[in-house]
């Protein structure tokens, strides 16, 4: 795998930080004009999730990930794992809980979504930004309501629960954006 | 192709007006522009700066040239002559300073006074800042020594390193990666908790002139009488952005010449690349040096600060991924 140094550390680069994946967010080169050059570096752990700040001196270097993101079919649950398919080549690849995450409760059997492989392994699920679901719980409505103000809770098909306009019903599909988990519209 | 410039015209205007004032600034004082060569065939000895060389064909000769890091030497050469105060507006280079507040060419205005001590120099330095800040109405400039600050803020001695101290501190403050860096480095501790910890919150809406530097890190300004431990060094910040640099000028050709030799030896351990000192410097500084203050001050940084404007790029017409 290639090395990367301070210079070239770019938002998305993918790197190794002790022993874990990482993705550079923002590289800062700090320079007194009296001083030594440092690099303060925001990080994300692609393991965990986490974001943390680190500082390297200008001129040292970290190892590159093998990390990639792929664009994949949802096939099915099985209770312990999530099976996901490269729809070009039909190869499978397999991901339990902890790394399917808080994206499980989007995903539906045949949906597309995006899995990151690290080492040609899953690491992370990310869903697509906007995804359409079927009501299966929610208080009926107050009729001729359209106002969406207040709006009540409504349970999808997935798990998830999103706050809906009170005019929206059980077996109504909906969009919604799944980096906010906001409702964004019925789908007619 | 991105041929554009990178900055707006009206960051060309605010330029070339920011220019026109210094300019009138300096005519009023009667203190002479001057201009100094950016090749020069000595350089700064700092191991923390890196240089640009080029090659001057003289068939059948050649010879290595530096782009200066600052005019500085020249500026001194002129000044032992007998120039009386003088200023220059010029390009300097440093090669590997890239960033939002880093470009590897940029525009300093460095000046000298004859007679002035330090703390006249910082006067006449709030002065330009007022006369060009005037429309951004700053806050009351602040005044204070590096020392002071920096036990405000951590708690800690800049003046006597004590590496038990100074890591507990670091353990405390989340500054993970300070202890593998600096190790025992006085200096590089300095650099790493200032730069982390002091300078992003300096000088909110207003100039704060930090005076007082650890004598251990600063080459070219004269030890204060009073403590040796500190020189006669000031640093000047607006929104945590470094803008200048200011010494009260080291005269002593002697103390000078074993300075450089310091900083040469520190490069070669460093494995930075060799530099010729400068002995015309030392050459002017045994001939004799007046008592004077000088200054340096970065413009594309004070042209960000008058513009909000983010990234250095900004205010350049063509930063260096353009050049």
């Amino acid at each position: 795998m290639a090395v990367y140094s301070t210079s070239e550390f770019k938002a998305g680069l993918k790197v190794m930080l002790d022993n874990d994946p990482c993705a550079i967010i923002e590289n800062e080169f700090v320079k007194p004009g009296k001083g030594q050059a440092f690099s303060r570096v925001k990080i994300r752990n692609l393991k965990t999730g986490r974001v943390i700040e680190r500082t390297f001196k200008s001129g040292e270097s970290l190892e590159g990930a093998d990390v990639m993101d792929v664009d994949m079919q949802y096939l099915y649950g099985d209770g312990e794992y999530r099976h996901f398919m490269k729809p070009d080549t039909f190869e499978q690849y397999q991901a339990d809980e902890k790394i399917v995450g808080d994206a499980a409760k989007w995903l539906k059997d045949q949906d597309s979504c995006t899995v990151t492989l690290w080492n040609d392994a899953p690491l992370a699920v990310t869903p697509a930004n906007f995804v359409e679901l079927t009501i299966v719980e929610t208080d009926p409505g107050v009729r001729g309501d359209t106002s969406g103000g207040g709006g009540k809770p409504a349970k999808l098909d997935t798990g998830a629960v999103v706050r809906v306009p009170l005019f929206v019903q059980i077996g109504e599909v909906i969009k919604v954006d799944t980096r906010t988990g906001e409702y964004i519209s019925r789908v007619k | 192709m991105d041929w554009q410039p990178s900055c707006s015209i009206e960051l060309l205007q605010l330029r070339a007006q920011t220019l026109q004032k210094i300019r009138q600034f300096f005519a009023e004082r009667a203190v002479l522009e001057v201009e100094t060569p950016l090749l020069c065939s000595a350089i700064g000895t700092d191991p923390n700066l890196d240089f640009f060389t080029t090659n001057y064909q003289l068939p059948p000769k050649q010879q290595t040239l530096f782009l200066q890091t600052s005019p500085e030497f020249a500026m001194k050469r002129l000044l032992a002559t007998g120039s009386g105060s003088i200023y220059q507006i010029c390009k300097a280079f440093r090669n590997g300073e890239t960033g939002r507040f880093h470009n590897p060419e940029f525009t300093l205005l460095e000046w000298y006074r004859v007679g002035f001590n330090l703390s006249q120099l910082m006067d006449e330095a709030d002065e330009l800042i007022a006369l060009l800040f005037a429309r951004s109405s700053l806050q009351t400039t602040q005044r204070v020594s590096y020392q002071n600050l920096f036990q405000q803020t951590t708690g800690l001695n800049a003046l006597v390193f004590s590496y038990q101290d100074y890591a507990d501190y670091a353990r405390s403050s989340g500054l993970i990666d300070a202890i593998a860096i600096c190790k025992h480095d006085h200096v590089l501790w300095l650099d790493f908790i200032f730069s982390h910890q002091i300078q992003p919150h300096l000088g909110q809406n207003a100039l704060c002139m930090v005076h007082g530097y650890p004598a251990c890190m600063s080459s070219l300004a004269r030890n204060n009488q009073d403590n040796p431990a500190i020189t006669g060094r000031v640093e000047l910040f607006i929104n945590g952005v470094e803008l200048g640099n200011g010494y009260y000028e080291l005269s002593d050709a002697k103390e000078q010449k074993r300075r450089f030799d310091k900083e040469v030896a520190v490069r070669k351990v460093l494995q930075r690349p060799d530099v010729v000192k400068d002995e015309r410097l030392l050459a002017a500084l045994e001939a004799g040096l007046p008592d004077c203050s000088g200054i340096a001050i970065g413009l594309d940084r004070l042209l960000m600060l008058l513009s909000n404007s983010a990234t250095i790029d900004e205010v350049l017409a063509f930063s260096i991924s353009r050049a």
